[in-house]
C-alpha cells in the first residue's frame, strides 16, 4: 500500500489530533499516548466532519445509579448528532439497537485489539473508516490505498 | 477538507428552519435609547430560564463556530458558505429564537420584537435574497402582537409568524385572536417552533432531564393543535395557516382519530366546529421534518405518511447551526418516492410561503 506523510511527531502530541488530506481524503489523525490512529473525517451517520468532534471519554453505568467514566480521551463524538466512535477502531457506540447498519470496511492494524468483551457496551451499527499509521524517521505516516 | 463538503442534493431545497442569532450589540442600530438601557440594566426576564448547554454549547453543531469568533448562527458569511451554498439552498426561512414573545415586561417585550424584525430585514434578507424572515411579535399580548403584524406584515421579506411552542395558555385561546386576526390580513401563515419557557413541557409537572424536553417536545405540539381546533380559531378564520416547526410528525395521526371520535360524543360542547377535527388538521397544518421520528423499518415509516395523508404539507428543514442538524442530501429517507421526496424538498414550502413577492 502506498504511504503518506502527514506530519512530524511534534505536531501532533498526545491527546491532540491533525486533520489532513490525501487523495481526496480528509483524514483525522490522533494521538492517544503516543500512538497514532487515523479515522475518515465523514461520520457514516449524515456526513458531518467527524474529526472536528469533542475527544471525551466513555460513560456507562452497569446498574441504576453507578457510573463509570474510562478511556478519557480514546471517544470521538461527532460534531453534529453526538454518535460515538472509538478512535482505535472506528466502532460506533451506544446505539439504539434496530438502526440499519451501514457497513464500512475498517483496517485496524496499530492499536490495541480491542473489541468488547461480553461486559462490554453494546456496538453501534456505525464504522467509520480507520488506516494504519507509523512513524518512520520523525514522520507520521499512514498507508491507504 | 473537500471530503467532507456536503453532497448536493440533487433537487431543489428550501429549508424552513434556520436559527440565525443576534451578535453582541447586533440589537442597539434597532433599539431606542430607552430601551438600550433596559436591556442592558435588566435583560432579558421570562418566567422560567431557558437552559444551555444543550448537549453542546448553545445547542450548535461543534463545527459551527464561526472563524470570527461570533456564535454559531450570528455570521451570515459563515452560514452562507456551511449552509446556504454548501447544499444549494433555494430559499431559507430564519427563525431567531430571541425570547421576545416570553418577555414579562410587555412594553420591552415589544421594543424587543421590532428590534428583531427591523434586524432581520436589514442585516440578513436585504443581504441575502435566498433569506426570508419570520415576524417575532410580542405574543402574549394580543393588542401588541397584532400592532407588530400590521408593521411588519406589508413587507414581502416577512413571510410567517414565529412563536414558541410552550405558551402562557394554549394557542386557541381568545387572547390570542387578535394577532391572528392581523396575520390573515397579510395572508401569513403562524409558526410554531420546538421551545419556550413558559410552563412545564408536560400535562404532570417538570421533567428531569434534557432528552426528556428534546424527545417529548410533541406534547406541546398535542396541546397546541387541540386547542386550535377546539376553540373554533379555524372557523372564525378560515383562511388561517399553521406551521409546526420542530416537533416531528409521527404523533399526529393517533391525535387526529382520538380527536374525531371524542367530538362524535362531544361535539355538543363545541357547537362552532362545523367539521370533524381532522378536517381542520389536514386543512390549516403544515409540518416541518427535522428532527423526524425514525422507524424501525421501512414500512413503518411508509405507514406514518399514509396515516399522516398531508403529502402537500411536510416542508424539509435543516435546524441549522443546532446539534441536531439534518443534511438535505442525507436525511430523507432512500426510498422515499421522487415526487414525494421533491415535494418535502421544496415545493410545499414554495406553495406556502410567498417567496416570489419580494
Amino acid at each position: 500500500m502506498p504511504k503518506y506523510v502527514v506530519a512530524t511527531p511534534d505536531e501532533i502530541p498526545p491527546g491532540d489530533s491533525k486533520i489532513v488530506e490525501i487523495g481526496g481524503r480528509s483524514i483525522g489523525v490522533f494521538n492517544i499516548d503516543g500512538e497514532y490512529f487515523a479515522i475518515r473525517n465523514s461520520c457514516p451517520h449524515q456526513g458531518g466532519p467527524l474529526c472536528s468532534g469533542l475527544v471525551t471519554g466513555f460513560l456507562e453505568s452497569p446498574v441504576p445509579g453507578e457510573y463509570n467514566y474510562t478511556r478519557q480521551g480514546e471517544i470521538l463524538r461527532c460534531p453534529w448528532h453526538s454518535w460515538e466512535f472509538d478512535i482505535k477502531t472506528g466502532q460506533s457506540w451506544w446505539s439504539p439497537a434496530q438502526r440499519r447498519v451501514r457497513k464500512y470496511e475498517v483496517q485496524v492494524e496499530s492499536g490495541e485489539n480491542i473489541e468488547a468483551s461480553n461486559a462490554g457496551p453494546e456496538k453501534g451499527p456505525y464504522v467509520a473508516d480507520t488506516f494504519p499509521v507509523t512513524v518512520e524517521q520523525q514522520y507520521v505516516v499512514i498507508e491507504m490505498d | 477538507m473537500e471530503n467532507t463538503t456536503p453532497k448536493r442534493s440533487k433537487m431543489p431545497v428550501i429549508d424552513c428552519d434556520i436559527h440565525n442569532s443576534i451578535p453582541p450589540g447586533g440589537l442597539s442600530p434597532y433599539l431606542s435609547e430607552r430601551w438600550q438601557e433596559h436591556y442592558k440594566t435588566f435583560g432579558l426576564r421570562g418566567r422560567i430560564g431557558g437552559y444551555y448547554p444543550r448537549a453542546l454549547l448553545n445547542a450548535a453543531r461543534r463545527d459551527a463556530w464561526p472563524p470570527s469568533g461570533l456564535a454559531p448562527g450570528a455570521d451570515l458569511g459563515f452560514m452562507q458558505e456551511q449552509l446556504l451554498d454548501a447544499f444549494d439552498i433555494e430559499y431559507g426561512v430564519l427563525t431567531p429564537l430571541m425570547p421576545v414573545g416570553e418577555q414579562l415586561n410587555l412594553e420591552f417585550g415589544a421594543a424587543l420584537a421590532r428590534a428583531v424584525n427591523d434586524w432581520q430585514v436589514a442585516d440578513w434578507v436585504e443581504v441575502d435574497p435566498r433569506l426570508r424572515a419570520s415576524i417575532v411579535p410580542p405574543y402574549e399580548d394580543g393588542d401588541l402582537a397584532a400592532e407588530e403584524v400590521h408593521r411588519c406584515g406589508p413587507n414581502p421579506a416577512f413571510v410567517q409568524l414565529l412563536l414558541l411552542a410552550r405558551t402562557r395558555d394554549p394557542l386557541g385561546n381568545r387572547r390570542y385572536w387578535k394577532m391572528y386576526e392581523a396575520a390573515c390580513a397579510y395572508d401569513l401563515p403562524i409558526a410554531i417552533h420546538f421551545g419556550g419557557n413558559q410552563g412545564p413541557i408536560t400535562g404532570a409537572g417538570w421533567p428531569s432531564y434534557y432528552i426528556e424536553d428534546h424527545g417529548g417536545m410533541p406534547q406541546a405540539f398535542h396541546t397546541q393543535v387541540t386547542s386550535f381546533v377546539m376553540e373554533g380559531v379555524f372557523e372564525r378564520f378560515p383562511t388561517l395557516k399553521i406551521v409546526l416547526i420542530e416537533g416531528g410528525f409521527a404523533w399526529l395521526p393517533p391525535l387526529i382519530w382520538r380527536l374525531d371520535a371524542t367530538w362524535e360524543k362531544l361535539r355538543v360542547e363545541v357547537p362552532d366546529l362545523k367539521r370533524k377535527p381532522s378536517e381542520y388538521i389536514r386543512d390549516h397544518f403544515w409540518l416541518s421534518t427535522q428532527p423526524m421520528e425514525e422507524p424501525p423499518k421501512r414500512e413503518y415509516f411508509e405507514q406514518m405518511l399514509e396515516q399522516m395523508d398531508m403529502d402537500d404539507k411536510l416542508m424539509f428543514a435543516t435546524d441549522y447551526p443546532h446539534w441536531d442538524f439534518d443534511s438535505p442530501a442525507r436525511a430523507l429517507p432512500s426510498f422515499l418516492k421522487p415526487e414525494l421526496r421533491r415535494k418535502i424538498l421544496a415545493d410545499n414550502a414554495r406553495e406556502l410561503y410567498a417567496f416570489d413577492k419580494l
